[in-house]
């Protein structure tokens, strides 16, 4: 060291000495601050998920300081006149006083539970931008698992979270939940006897739910986000097709400083837009709601949204129930409260598996795909998201009906209908705009971009000049990759299929191969096409086709 | 009693006795029958006269095409003999009678046509068609030193099931709904726990009592103004209000801050 070199500089030099010296670590931290990341405001929707944990956990320690687990019967006497001298559970009381004689409490317990809604909508928009970009695609389907699998984990903390204050409304949910259990064929009663401890709502349940909430499950989710956010780092991040990227290279800006400014003032924004939620608008009002009671019910009980689809489910099922064998099979709960989600998480798990299957595409994937360069998957998508927001929305069945005046069975028809007939509707039309979208790149690369100057030939011919798109724009419209198509079954002269074709599971393969592969359009690049001076003078449309 | 011997065969014995007879009826009901419609004789004598004979008026202009010239009811609306002024004034006042449309499964709130003066009139005068429960009074009302802590129970027991736990009101069946709480006056929820207007049971003195019934409105009327602690109530409809926010703000205003933030990085 130069005796020129100030304090501050000699304390930092020596201190990463002697962590190297240690720990070998000069090496990597300089790769690691020298880390490319692709800039897209889409690759952002990740962090909303992440840096509200952050937020959760902060808040969360907060309450965890004044709430009390226990289903213990108190008199309440704190500030909230209405529930003066009323019975209640002690976590029930302890809420209240979390919320009305805690400084910054209710603050705090506000921040939480809207963190933890942009927390599980921020994971929705995420595994969304995952999956219609393909990004799950190899080498990242591990990865898309443990994503499904916090996303399984949210649900159920942030389902348990809201049963914890014992209000009359976290007591509704538990007791559907019961419902749910006991619907089990079979078991129900078991499961739901070793849930609650005994008979619904019993007192072990709150401290059993506050120990999976604060404990197990964020810890199992910090895991998981550790092992997520290490293995995106390690395979590095996807990005769209642009100049100069390709399946090997990622364009982007430095993590240091780049992207440790973008991403330190994204947690900013997060944090600050959780916290001006949490100040101005109002959410789970508990103390209106009361303590619960197994006798009491409320109209708009309701669950957080993310369970809205169950919700919504159980609202659209007919009442179907049979006996046999001294066994009652409740279809009505069954269906909607087991299979549904059952089918749809199971899906999510398994689509990269299924979709790798179907395509055969084991190659390694650097570069995303846009939306609309794989059709079918992006149909798929499109009504997959329609199913879940069909379920949704009849969740809110009662509200819809009045606040615009439609009687309520007629919303429950409504429902059930768009349930089976909107997720068709949703492909063919989101499969259809990808085509559109996707002739329309095709255009543009073969005719350039209309400048919307129109010139006169001396022959008295009309044309409109256009110009050839920028070199990125180019790069960006080419990057659609084929989908590889699976033969059909190779016959030999007699007509009989070769072996490895023959059986269900290759025929079911080929056809959903062909689903998937049918309506190709094929990519010609713009270099075909593009004049000497890189513009080029094109007829019309018109006249050219 | 020879005179009854030459009059009974007279042509016009037999409705001399009929006469009799239903006098006698009559006069036995009137000493034996229990007391329930006292409320109504109450009022009846103390309503003058004048009135009843203007809230006739008044009844045969707007009301009687659908509930008939008498109150006896037709195929459009129900008969109005017993259910007393209470019911009147509550329809009445709320606006939702005289209906703008009969046929609608369930009349809106609405501004009202009569007012107070015309409203007792026509009260008084479906209560001299056959009684029922009076409009309650001042000190029947007097609510506010009843027990809100014991209202809230109970309306967390009878009433929230329809009308939300804050009273913002729910579906139900068949295109009804049970309307929100916000405009009822202390007279006008009273009323409809007394009369049961549409979906809702009556709730009688065995069900809730009088004390029981002002706790109720104690806890209807506290609640509704007090203010939201947390900032902006969202209507007060449980999740999903608070669902929706999340999204359209939370979730709108990150992507928002996304698209900023990367859209600037673009320039350079």
């Amino acid at each position: 060291m130069t005796p020129r070199t100030s304090p501050t500089r000699r304390l930092i030099g020596g201190t990463g000495t002697y962590i190297d010296e240690r720990f070998g670590s000069a090496n990597f931290v300089t790769r690691s601050l020298r880390k490319l990341f692709p800039d897209h405001w889409a690759f952002l929707l990740g962090e909303i998920a992440l840096y509200s944990f952050v937020v959760l956990l902060l808040t969360g320690t907060f309450l965890s300081f004044f709430f009390e687990p226990s289903a213990e019967h108190v008199t309440y006497n704190g500030s909230y006149e209405n529930l003066q001298g009323v019975e209640m559970s002690a976590a029930y009381a302890s809420t209240l006083h979390i919320s009305f004689d805690v400084r910054g409490g209710l603050l705090m317990r506000q921040i939480h539970h809207w963190s933890a809604i942009i927390f599980i909508a921020g994971i929705m928009v995420h595994m969304l931008r995952v999956f219609f970009t393909g990004a799950f695609r190899k080498p990242r389907e591990l990865n898309w698992v443990i994503g499904v699998t916090m996303f399984i984990l949210a649900f159920a903390n942030g389902f348990i979270g809201y049963g914890l204050p014992d209000d009359l409304l976290s007591g509704i949910g538990l007791k559907i939940t019961q419902g749910m259990a006991i619907g089990i064929p079979v078991v129900g009663t078991y499961v739901s006897f070793f849930l609650f401890g005994g008979e619904f709502p019993g007192t072990l349940l709150i401290p059993r739910f506050y120990i999976l909430h604060v404990l197990l499950i964020p810890g199992i989710l910090l895991a998981l986000i550790t092992a997520h956010v290490v293995i995106m780092w390690y395979q590095k991040h996807g990005n769209f097709a642009r100049k100069r990227s390709t399946e090997k290279t990622v364009v982007g800006a430095p993590f240091y400083p780049y992207f440790v400014a973008k991403t330190g003032s994204f947690f900013m924004f997060v944090f600050g837009v959780t916290a001006l939620m949490g100040a101005l608008v109002q959410i789970n009002p508990i103390w209106l709601y009361g303590p619960y009671n197994p006798a009491q019910i409320t109209a708009d009980s309701q669950s957080d949204f993310y369970f809205g689809f169950l919700e919504g489910a159980v609202r659209l099922m007919p009442a179907w129930e049979y006996s046999a064998l001294g066994h009652t099979l409740t279809l009505s709960i069954v269906i909607p409260a087991l299979v549904i989600p059952g089918l749809l998480f199971t899906v999510l798990l398994l689509y990269p598996f299924i979709e790798q299957w179907v395509t055969g595409d084991k190659r390694h994937h650097q570069l995303l795909d846009r939306p609309r360069n794989a059709p079918t998957r992006t149909g798929f998508g499109m009504a997959g998201v329609v199913f879940y927001g069909v379920l949704w929305a009849a969740a809110g069945n009662d509200l819809f009906a009045t606040t615009f005046d439609i009687p309520l069975f007629a919303t429950t028809w409504f429902f059930r209908i768009a349930l089976f007939v909107g997720p068709v509707i949703a492909f063919v039309v989101a499969k259809r705009v990808c085509l559109g979208l996707q002739r329309r790149d095709r255009e543009l690369l073969e005719h350039g971009v209309e400048s919307g100057i129109i010139k006169r030939l001396p022959s008295g011919e009309f044309i409109e000049v256009t110009e050839t798109p920028s070199e990125e724009a180019q790069a960006h419209l080419e990057g659609k990759k084929e989908i590889p198509q699976i033969a059909l079954p190779a016959r030999d002269d007699g007509g009989v299929p070769a072996p490895h074709s023959r059986g269900v599971r290759a025929k079911l393969r080929a056809a959903l191969n062909r689903l998937y592969t049918r309506d190709e359009i094929e990519v010609v690049p713009a270099e075909h096409h593009r004049g000497e001076h890189g513009e080029a003078e094109h007829r019309e449309l018109s006249s050219t086709e | 009693m020879k005179w009854i011997t030459v009059r009974r065969r007279h042509p016009r014995a037999g409705y001399a006795v009929m006469l009799l007879a239903l006098f006698g009826l009559g006069a036995g009901y009137m000493a034996l029958m229990p007391d329930s419609t006292g409320g109504a004789e109450a009022v009846s004598s103390r309503v003058p006269l004048q009135d009843i004979r203007e809230g006739k008026q008044l009844y045969s202009q707007s009301c009687s095409t659908c509930h008939g010239q008498n109150g006896e009811g037709t195929d459009v609306a129900p008969s109005l003999i017993g259910v007393g002024a209470a019911a009147v004034d509550l329809q009445v006042s709320t606006g939702r009678m005289p209906a703008m449309n009969p046929d609608a499964p369930q009349q809106p709130r609405k501004r009202r046509v009569f007012n107070q003066e015309e409203t007792e009139q026509i009260a008084a005068y479906v209560q001299s068609l056959g009684g029922g429960p009076p409009i309650p009074s001042g000190s029947d009302i007097a609510y506010e030193g009843a027990d809100v802590a014991l209202g809230g129970n109970l309306f967390r027991a009878n009433c929230a099931q329809c009308h939300n736990f804050a009273g913002s009101g729910g579906a139900l069946t068949g295109g009804k709904e049970a309307p929100d709480l916000h405009d009822a006056t202390p007279t006008q929820i009273y009323e409809a726990m007394i009369t049961g207007p549409g979906a809702m049971p009556v709730f009688g003195g065995d069900t809730l009592s009088a004390e029981e019934k002002l706790a109720v409105i104690k806890f209807i009327v506290d609640v509704r103004e007090e203010p939201n602690p947390g900032g902006f109530g969202l209507g007060r409809f449980g999740p999903v209000t608070e669902g929706l926010a999340g999204w359209l703000i939370g979730i709108g205003l990150l992507i928002a801050a996304a698209l900023w933030m990367t859209a600037k990085k673009q320039h350079d």
